[in-house]
């Protein structure tokens, strides 16, 4: 076996089968070489959350937060997509849950995101997880520095004024600090509640 | 009768770079699997059918691309087939070439991953808009952090410890020609110092947006012994998926994680994984990762990894377990060939073909891939001798 | 060669799911299927599934459908971004490598959300062709004009086959399109896309279907009269139009032949032909008899095309009617691509 047979010559060099050179026609001889062209892409979809987003988004619009729940394990999910995934079946009920909780874990973001350029960096995302649901969801921790903001900390949600209110889950303008004690978290692999709490 | 005994008997790459403008989709996949075909001795007649993979179609904005690369990859006539299973894609890929093999439906091979981010753009195509979700991260960076912010918590790692990680890979890359970053004179310090975008990940710990194409030619045992290159035997592979969203989740090790180590160490023999594997091609676009995945695969105990990274276990230059001896998905990240890398530069070690990049005396080496929510994950051993 | 049969297989295909998302309605399909032999996912040795991103708008649209399998534990899985066919041919290879007994495959598809005939522009040649931005089935109509204007089919024969699945669609509870139409009537239609009419056209659905493999005697414990994959290859052809012969289907005929088609006389052919031009060129392609072969007898993917789901479904169609007896040999096929360019041959046998 020949090990260094195949770096023996300029790993770099263009396969032999792709190195003879192209003969253009005459006419082509000064032409630039085109190195991309821009085909935009457009088209439309008209999404459809599904029956359970779409119970959660009315919700919403009412300063609600519906989770469902699994039958088979009693777990409470939010947002619900309808499904639980630990029984492969339809979740079995609506829950609500109370517009509270606590972060589990978070991040400080110093980079601007294209679409929303309403935030300005740094600001801290964070999993929420509910009183009463099994699994957290992204926010925002707001009227709070980034740098104080701590893993198990208590939260509430801070909603948009009831006149601008949508079936939307921009309704929520972030989680501000509750200044309850904190959450006890002694388990840092796991996420969420293998058994949804009492909201 | 068990499986056919798999030989990976050729192995291409591209140069990875932020942007191939030089050559078409087609061209750059061409590029791969024209230099794997050359190190196989093989031609595209002697290829039975084609496996190729890669991340979200918006990428370059072509649906199934399999249809529109079917003449360029020499397929007119051959079955062709296109995995997608996240960022674990090019591991998932390689392994399902692999069982094409094993099950005697094929006796060669050619498979490809590839990405070519230039070509649309990577931001768009993973935030499509939709009118009931809201965005609140930006990117992967956004989703991976808090975890390893728990990561962080649960094993009281010094802060330093990613930085360590990506100055290795940084500086291992320099020894592999086909490396998107080639960083001569990147300091430690310079690392420590790059602006820290989603806390507590920098700017230097984090993968860059590369086009690239790696490709692989795999046969049957007849034709891996009669053939008289260099040959890197499949000793195992394995795949396993979960649900991203349930309570009680272990996001630090996921279950799905530790079970395909499970499955591909059993499948390969090995009791003692650290002793055992002598270079470790692992999926790591963020530098805690490194650590995580050391534990998670069992090459360290809860809490250990980041002391192997720390002790300089994993470098290259001295360590037991060299781990991303190519730079890594941190130096080189066409998404949807990511994985395809990591599983060709184990096998280019037991071959005793990385070059400069080469772990003295590799005999078996290890591929990993992960993608979605840390959700799916993709591994195989090859080794220098047959299983 | 280990002998794997298709054991169970539910679907769906509706002319628009509206109200529910591909993971809600794809949940009951799933856990029919499994429930039907008495299996539960953890029984799956492997799990393989077929969806598109394009279709549903959205990058990495399957890790949202992966939940509805139930993957807590974690399960041995992938995923192909083309029809489910393809997933259950690489389930199928899965078995072969030995040490699995079972498998799980699903395939689905929302084209309502988009214009599917836009959406499937995006497969041509992104330099060359996709910026002209070909209406899909318009491409289609030029094959078919090649086609009649050469001689190889007329208007009444591409009608007899449209009028033929909308009269086996009308004893299928899924399929979108089964009023009935005489051959004149369907000749009277005004062409949409000259030469082609409407019946000519695949009736658009979303939708998807659960199928699961077991191999020998788990096959045998599971059902009464298993549907054993006999055979089964794909091919494709070259996507460039100008290169290829749009008249017949080379990839069809390869695919057909290493499958093993011919061996035996075939009761039934499930085709996954969108137009009744790509069902004609099949039958031919395939070498198959209409007096000895009942050709879709579901309606086909005319009578309800759930892009994505549409060559599994033929799958399940086809083994279906092998448990119930109403053949002993059939044959499914998948396409994927424009103009029939890629195609897969499965050949199933009850014992």
């Amino acid at each position: 076996m020949s090990a260094d047979r195949p770096e023996a010559r300029d790993p770099l060099a263009a396969p032999a089968a792709l190195s003879a050179p192209v003969t253009l026609p005459e006419a082509l001889a000064g032409a630039e070489p085109v190195e991309s062209v821009c085909t935009p892409i457009r088209m439309a979809y008209t999404y459809t959350p599904g029956r359970a987003l779409s119970r959660y988004l009315r919700a919403m619009a009412d300063k609600r937060i519906l989770g469902e729940r699994c039958g088979a394990t009693g777990q409470v999910f939010v947002p619900p997509r309808g499904v639980s995934p630990l029984a492969g079946a339809a979740t079995s009920e609506v829950v609500e849950l109370a517009d509270t909780g606590y972060v589990e874990s978070f991040n400080i973001t110093r980079v601007p995101i294209e679409r929303r350029p309403d935030l300005k960096p740094p600001y801290c995302s964070a999993w929420i997880v509910l009183d009463g649901a099994s699994v957290g969801f992204l926010g925002l921790v707001i009227n709070l520095a980034p740098e104080e903001v701590r893993i198990g900390m208590r939260v509430r949600a801070v909603w948009k004024p009831d006149e601008e209110l949508e079936t939307s889950a921009a309704n929520i303008l972030g989680w501000e600090p509750t200044g309850e004690p904190d959450e006890v978290i002694t388990d840092y692999e796991r996420i969420g509640r293998i058994e949804a709490s009492d909201p | 009768m068990g499986a056919e005994r798999t030989a990976v008997i050729g192995v291409g790459q591209t140069k990875y770079a932020a942007a191939r403008r030089d050559v078409s989709i087609a061209g750059l996949l061409r590029e791969a699997a024209y230099r794997a075909l050359e190190m196989a001795e093989r031609t595209w007649s002697d290829v039975d059918a084609v496996i190729i993979g890669k991340a979200p179609d918006f990428f370059e904005g072509v649906m199934m691309p399999e249809v529109y690369l079917a003449e360029a990859l020499g397929a007119v006539g051959k079955p062709i087939m296109r995995v997608h299973t996240a960022g674990s894609v090019g591991g998932s890929t390689a392994c399902v070439a692999a069982s094409m093999v094993q099950s005697r439906v094929h006796r060669c091979v050619l498979t490809i991953g590839w990405e070519k981010q230039s070509e649309s753009n990577a931001m768009w195509a993973l935030s499509l808009p939709q009118p009931f979700a809201t965005s609140v991260n930006a990117g992967a960076g956004g989703y991976f952090s808090p975890i390893i912010r728990r990561y962080m918590m649960m094993t009281g790692a010094p802060e330093l410890i990613g930085c360590m990680v990506a100055h290795k890979d940084r500086r291992q890359a320099l020894l592999n020609p086909y490396a998107h970053l080639h960083q001569h004179d990147l300091t430690f310090e310079q690392v420590v110092d790059s602006p820290m975008l989603w806390d507590p990940i920098r700017y230097s710990e984090t993968c860059p947006s590369s086009d690239g194409a790696c490709a692989m030619v795999l046969v049957d045992e007849a034709s891996g012994d009669a053939h008289d290159g260099p040959v890197a035997w499949v000793h195992g592979t394995a795949m396993r998926s979960e649900s991203n969203n349930y309570g009680g989740r272990n996001m630090v090790s996921p279950a799905a994680s530790e079970q395909c180590a499970d499955d591909v160490f059993a499948q390969a023999g090995i009791v003692d994984r650290r002793a055992e594997i002598d270079a470790v091609e692992m999926y790591v676009p963020f530098s805690w990762y490194e650590p995580m995945w050391l534990e998670s695969l069992g090459f360290a105990s809860v809490g250990e990894g980041w002391r192997m990274v720390e002790s300089g276990a994993t470098a290259l230059d001295g360590g037991d377990l060299p781990v991303n001896c190519s730079g890594g998905v941190l130096s080189s990240n066409p998404i949807g060939a990511s994985g395809m890398i990591r599983f060709a530069e184990a096998a280019l070690q037991v071959m005793g073909a990385a070059g400069d990049r080469q772990v003295d005396g590799a005999r078996r080496a290890m591929g990993h891939a992960y993608g979605g929510g840390a959700q799916y994950f993709a591994m195989w051993i090859v080794g220098s001798g047959k299983p | 060669m280990i002998d794997v049969a298709v054991v169970a297989f539910t679907q769906r295909q509706e002319a628009a799911i509206s109200g529910e998302s591909e993971v809600e309605f794809m949940v009951p399909l799933m856990e029919q299927a499994k429930a039907s032999v008495g299996l539960t996912q953890s029984d799956m040795g492997f799990t393989c599934s077929g969806s598109s991103d394009f279709l549903a708008g959205q990058a990495f649209s399957f890790v949202m459908t992966i939940d509805g399998t139930g993957p807590v534990p974690p399960i041995s899985e992938s995923h192909v971004e083309q029809d489910g066919a393809w997933a259950l041919y690489e389930a199928w290879v899965k078995i072969q490598c030995g040490g699995i007994d079972t498998a799980f495959v699903y395939g689905y598809g929302k084209s309502s959300p988009g214009s599917l005939r836009d959406v499937l522009a995006t497969q041509m040649d992104p330099y060359y062709v996709c910026p002209l931005w070909p209406d899909s089935y318009a491409v289609e109509a030029l094959a078919a004009r090649l086609m009649l204007e050469g001689g190889h089919v007329s208007e009444r024969r591409l009608a007899e086959i449209a009028a033929r699945s909308r009269a086996s669609a009308a004893s299928n509870p899924h399929a979108v399109r089964s009023e009935p139409k005489s051959v004149d009537e369907i000749l009277a239609e005004e062409h949409v896309l000259d030469p082609l009419r409407p019946s000519d056209l695949p009736a658009e659905a979303d939708g998807g279907c659960a199928v699961v493999l077991a191999a020998g005697d788990r096959a045998r414990e599971l059902c009464e009269r298993p549907a054993w994959i006999r055979g089964m290859d794909h091919r494709g052809d070259a996507h460039t139009l100008g290169v290829r012969d749009l008249t017949s289907s080379m990839s069809a005929r390869l695919a057909a032949q290493h499958a093993g088609v011919a061996d035996d006389k075939v009761d039934l052919a499930e085709l996954y032909g969108p137009f009744t031009t790509s069902e004609h060129l099949l039958i031919e392609a395939l070498g198959l008899d209409e007096d000895g072969t009942a050709i879709n007898p579901s309606g086909g993917a005319l009578a309800a095309h759930t892009m994505m789901a549409s060559g599994l479904i033929r799958i399940g169609e086809a083994a279906s009617r092998i448990w119930r007896g109403d053949g002993d040999r059939a044959v499914a096929h998948a396409t994927s691509g424009p103009c029939l360019q890629q195609n897969l041959v499965c050949v199933l046998e009850g014992d």
